[in-house]
């Protein structure tokens, strides 16, 4: 199926519900067109599309008329622009791009700081109940197993409002963040164990997709929302590193500059403003990815396509470094880390190529380029695991060894059927399309064992 | 028959305005009401009329709000304002005149043809 004459393709095959995602997708990148226009734009292809259907042409053929009768995209974004000309330029104002009539970016944005308040009050809401945070001494472990579970619960619900779910949908919601708060509060850890800590570190992988599905407003289910959700936890993630050094910068600006008058002020700042202020830049991240949606969108493409090279050449350097040398790979739980480490970072640079790609381009260098990375860490993660599986059978089982091992083998099989997709892409085999779905498919097994980590790993290794 | 641009263009304000004195309406609605009244003469690019009722919605002609269709999708409902019921009047006046010219030129030449015959 092709539409050349409204400036976008989509992959032969693709259902109604794909080939709308494209065509938002497409229209989205207008100059001058709001998430607004396109809802009200879709609403019109849907009912076009019904019209059709009634009236006995199949689904691709009324979709396809649905967007010919629209207009060239091209010439509506510039009818839309110059009717807007102003949104031009607001978009590089605060809250000026992704208004909606009937739900003003300033009702969103108080909506975000008062959750954003709310999450730094969480945050030192366990102080009133004698689990104090002290400056000179550890950190109870009341927080780290927390952590996640003071600042996510708002951020699901800042989606659920912006979406405006049915109270059917808060439940369904609510549902993650309550089994994954009894499961790590009831458990009998012992103390400072492995299985603990693991589990605090899983538990906000886990609670991340249910934010996910509160992103999606209860489509998660949905290729193109899972997209979406993915493209999101990019973008808010460099806004959150931002805001991060920032924060950092205002810590240490703050501490020298009463420090310059005599007092002390780190105690305050780091039980009070750092976490306070951890917990609700994570809100203010969100909101900023979705209030300024198009600005930085171009961010993420960026960053991987600046570092898909650079990363494919380190592998490939270490392949043949350790071809040549002929040294083994050292066994210790530290590297088995390192790798999975290696692995993430992958996985991230091809889920943000993929996602920022446009699927109806044909194979180009850059795909190559995506397949010799993937290839290559495939290749090296395989060297290295068998080089350890042997000795770690040996040394025994142990919660850590066990989570990176699974870790790595779930981010292996991802990222290895993704290089086999990658090859028959580039063979003419498969569509694009595959690719992509095949990174949102794989999803909830990511999800599914952060969850093992959190709820089955504890029991099984006795807590220790 | 196909009407130039230009001339779909210029009917296009008046035209969307007439409909929403008829009552509340939306975009694809608001299209297939112009098919219906043109018995499908006058063919819009649909995506265009969207510009154009943000244009009318800009000058305070028409208000718009977010509701819901049948299938409960979103749906962005447009009503006529006093100030465009005002608007809609301006223009009628001045369709009228523009009317009344061609009806003495254009048309009157067409008239004399069967007399001809």
């Amino acid at each position: 199926m092709t539409g050349q004459a409204e400036g976008f393709t989509t992959a032969a095959g693709a259902s109604l519900e794909e080939g709308i995602a494209e065509w938002r997708a497409y229209l989205r990148r207008r100059p001058g067109i709001h998430a607004a226009d396109v809802d009200e734009l879709e609403d019109h292809l849907r009912s076009q599309v019904q019209a059709l259907q009634h009236a006995g042409l199949s689904e691709e053929e009324a979709f396809l008329i649905a967007v010919k009768r629209l207009g060239e995209l091209d010439a509506i974004s510039r009818e839309f622009a110059r009717e807007h000309s102003e949104r031009l330029w607001k978009r590089l104002v605060l809250g000026a791009d992704g208004a909606r009539e009937g739900r003003p970016a300033h009702r969103d944005a108080a909506l975000a700081l008062a959750l954003a308040v709310a999450a730094a009050a969480a945050v030192k809401l366990p102080e009133l109940f004698g689990v104090p945070m002290r400056f000179d001494e550890e950190l109870p472990t009341f927080y780290i197993r927390n952590a996640s579970l003071f600042v996510l619960p708002f951020l699901a619900a800042l989606f659920a409002c912006t979406r405006a779910l049915g109270p059917g949908h808060w439940v369904r919601l609510a549902l993650p963040f309550a089994v994954g708060a009894a499961v790590i509060n009831a458990m009998p850890f012992a103390a400072r164990g492995h299985t603990e800590l693991l589990a605090a570190l899983h538990l906000p992988i886990a609670l991340w997709f249910a934010v996910g599905a509160a992103y999606a407003g209860g489509r998660f289910r949905e290729h193109g929302a899972r997209m979406n959700f993915l493209r999101f936890s990019g973008e808010w993630f460099i806004y959150y590193t931002l805001i991060a050094l920032g924060g950092w910068v205002l810590l240490a600006l703050s501490a020298f500059v009463f420090g310059a008058i005599g007092l002390r002020p780190e105690p305050w700042l780091v039980t009070w403003v750092l976490p306070c202020g951890a917990a609700g830049a994570v809100l203010v991240a969100a909101w900023l990815v979705e209030a300024k949606q198009g600005l930085i969108e171009t961010m993420a493409p960026v960053l991987t396509l600046l570092f898909t090279p650079l990363f494919a050449l380190m592998l490939l350097a270490f392949l043949l470094t350790m071809a040549w040398t002929g040294s083994g790979v050292a066994v210790e739980r530290e590297v088995l880390i390192g790798f999975d480490l290696l692995l993430v970072v992958v996985a991230g640079l091809v889920l943000y190529t993929v996602s920022a790609r446009d699927p109806a381009r044909p194979a180009g260098v850059f795909d190559v380029l995506q397949l010799v990375l993937l290839a290559s860490a495939v290749l090296v993660d395989a060297v290295a695991l068998t080089a350890m599986a042997g000795r770690i059978s040996s040394f025994g089982a142990s919660p850590n060894k066990m989570a990176a091992l699974g870790e790595n083998l779930v981010l292996l099989v991802g990222l290895g059927w993704s290089a086999l997709l990658y090859a028959r892409f580039l063979l003419g085999r498969v569509p694009f399309a595959a690719i992509e779905r095949w990174q949102t498919a794989y999803l909830p097994v990511y999800a599914a064992w952060a969850w093992v980590v959190v709820v089955v790993f504890p029991p099984l290794f006795g807590f220790r | 028959m196909n009407i130039g641009k230009d001339l779909v263009a210029a009917s296009a304000t008046p035209l969307v305005l007439a409909i929403l004195a008829e009552g509340e309406s939306y975009g694809y609605a608001i299209i297939k009401r112009v098919a219906e009244l043109s018995r499908g003469e006058l063919q819009w690019t649909d995506g265009m009329l969207y510009p154009v009722l943000h244009r009318l919605e800009r000058h305070g002609f028409v208000e718009a709000v977010w509701g819901s269709s049948e299938s409960g999708r979103q749906r962005k409902y447009y009503r006529l304002t006093d100030q465009g019921a005002a608007e809609l009047e301006v223009q009628r006046r001045q369709w009228q005149v523009v009317n009344a010219v061609l009806q003495g030129t254009l048309f009157a030449s067409c008239q004399h043809v069967p007399q001809w015959g």
